[in-house]
């Protein structure tokens, strides 16, 4: 490849946005779809089903057991799987991606709930908290800081792993990747691994910035 | 189920370089040895911080930036520039993605060992190696392997992406499938490669019962 510059301004001016399908911001939108929708699918699930294993605690064992076959699965194996049943749609990659946000938030949001102090359940009990408002009031938001924790690892890998769609079509900005080695041509690949790691430092920061609004009794 | 039969009793699949046992050698080769390499940068760089708190801020940014580091980008960018002759470009991308595990989890490991536990080694007048190895190391053990299992696994069901530039491994089967619609080859790659997931995961739940101490497992 020579002289090739590793990156080429003119040809990310050109594609940034037209009306091909693979435009650079309709690839980064669809990436963007990819990688949310199962980070916000899966908090929704994995939240009543921590507390749920977290208060029985009998439940734990199974479904962090569970959770950790599911999480030494490859991505590309089960978008694989997931391609003979969804075709080739976003939810091939999207369902998938839940799995793996799950494997890593249920065991988050049950350890969160295991942080909360003893006395601090105790005291809204005293002051009389029923137990559903007690979760929500007072042990919830006690256990913000760990399950958050979880969710940076979750969405950070999520934003990663949908370039491995690619590989079967769905990929969002992975698809640039395929394009550059399909050309031998590196701006491609360079402009999709930047932006992917923007994306995910930028959502990154997002997240500590929603923990510090809602824990700001730690500030 | 049927495709798995098809996959699994076919002689050709048992011989020769692209027959399984050949795939599977290939798939051990690259991961064995990006894991050994990860653990032998992440481990003292891991241990020395955590017993120094030096540079602790560094480690937590670069580890959550290398996280989003997409594999699959890595490893076609790192063979466009140096090529396939050598091993280096599978080892480049998952190296990448092992040392942060293994580093974030050996520093919190010894960074999280009990203060008093640590003066108390001093006060026995331990040195600060003695300290780290004697005491630090094996209290923080649970976590470092920790670190390592979760390293080991995404190495092994990342080594896959490796068939897409050409490599061997599983995963050749995963996309030689693909591109010809041989269903029965994906999902038999499939299978080998989350059972070979599943072992690795297995494999360490036993070297956690052989190599925690006692001692330190019951305070759990």
């Amino acid at each position: 490849m020579g002289d090739e510059p590793l990156v080429r301004w003119d040809w990310i001016w050109r594609n940034w946005a037209n009306d091909s399908p693979s435009a650079i911001s309709t690839l980064l939108l669809a990436h963007i779809v990819m990688a949310f929708v199962p980070v916000l699918l899966g908090l929704v699930v994995a939240l009543p089903l921590g507390v749920v294993s977290a208060r029985w605690r009998w439940l734990y064992q199974p479904t962090v057991g569970l959770m950790n076959v599911v999480y030494s699965l490859p991505s590309l194996v089960l978008f694989s799987i997931f391609l003979s049943i969804t075709g080739l749609t976003q939810w091939t990659v999207i369902i998938p991606l839940t799995f793996f946000t799950l494997a890593v938030l249920i065991p988050a949001v049950v350890d969160g709930m295991t942080s909360v102090p003893d006395h601090v359940r105790q005291s809204a009990v005293a002051v009389g908290y029923r137990p559903l408002r007690r979760l929500i009031g007072v042990e919830l938001p006690v256990a913000v800081p760990v399950v958050l924790a979880g969710l940076r690892v979750a969405t950070v890998s999520s934003i990663s792993l949908v370039s491995v769609g690619a590989l079967i079509g769905q990929g969002g900005l992975g698809n640039l990747f395929i394009d550059g080695w399909q050309r031998q041509f590196y701006t491609p690949i360079v402009v999709g691994i930047v932006l992917i790691v923007v994306l995910a430092v930028a959502a990154d920061w997002l997240i500590v910035a929603v923990q510090r609004l809602l824990t700001p009794w730690s500030r | 189920m049927n495709w798995l039969i098809d996959f699994f009793g076919s002689a050709d699949n048992w011989s020769g370089s692209g027959g399984i046992p050949n795939r599977l050698i290939e798939h051990l080769g690259f991961s064995l040895a990006a894991f050994v390499l990860s653990a032998v940068i992440a481990i003292p760089l891991g241990l020395w911080i955590g017993h120094t708190g030096r540079g602790a801020l560094l480690v937590v940014i670069s580890a959550n930036a290398a996280r989003a580091l997409p594999t699959l980008g890595l490893l076609v960018l790192v063979v466009l520039l140096i090529g396939v002759g050598t091993i280096w470009p599978v080892l480049i991308p998952l190296v990448a993605l092992a040392v942060p595990p293994i580093l974030v989890n050996t520093y919190e490991g010894v960074r999280g060992v009990d203060p008093d536990l640590r003066d108390a080694a001093y006060g026995m007048g331990l040195r600060g190696r003695q300290v780290l190895f004697q005491v630090q190391v094996p209290v923080a053990l649970p976590l470092i392997l920790l670190g390592l299992r979760l390293a080991a696994i995404q190495v092994v069901a990342t080594a896959t992406v490796a068939a897409f530039v050409g490599l061997g491994g599983l995963g050749r089967f995963i996309i030689d499938g693909l591109a010809t619609k041989d269903y029965p080859s994906v999902i038999g790659g499939a299978v080998l490669v989350a059972a070979l997931a599943l072992a690795v995961q297995f494999g360490f739940t036993l070297v956690n019962r052989v190599a925690v101490s006692p001692g330190v497992r019951q305070a759990r």
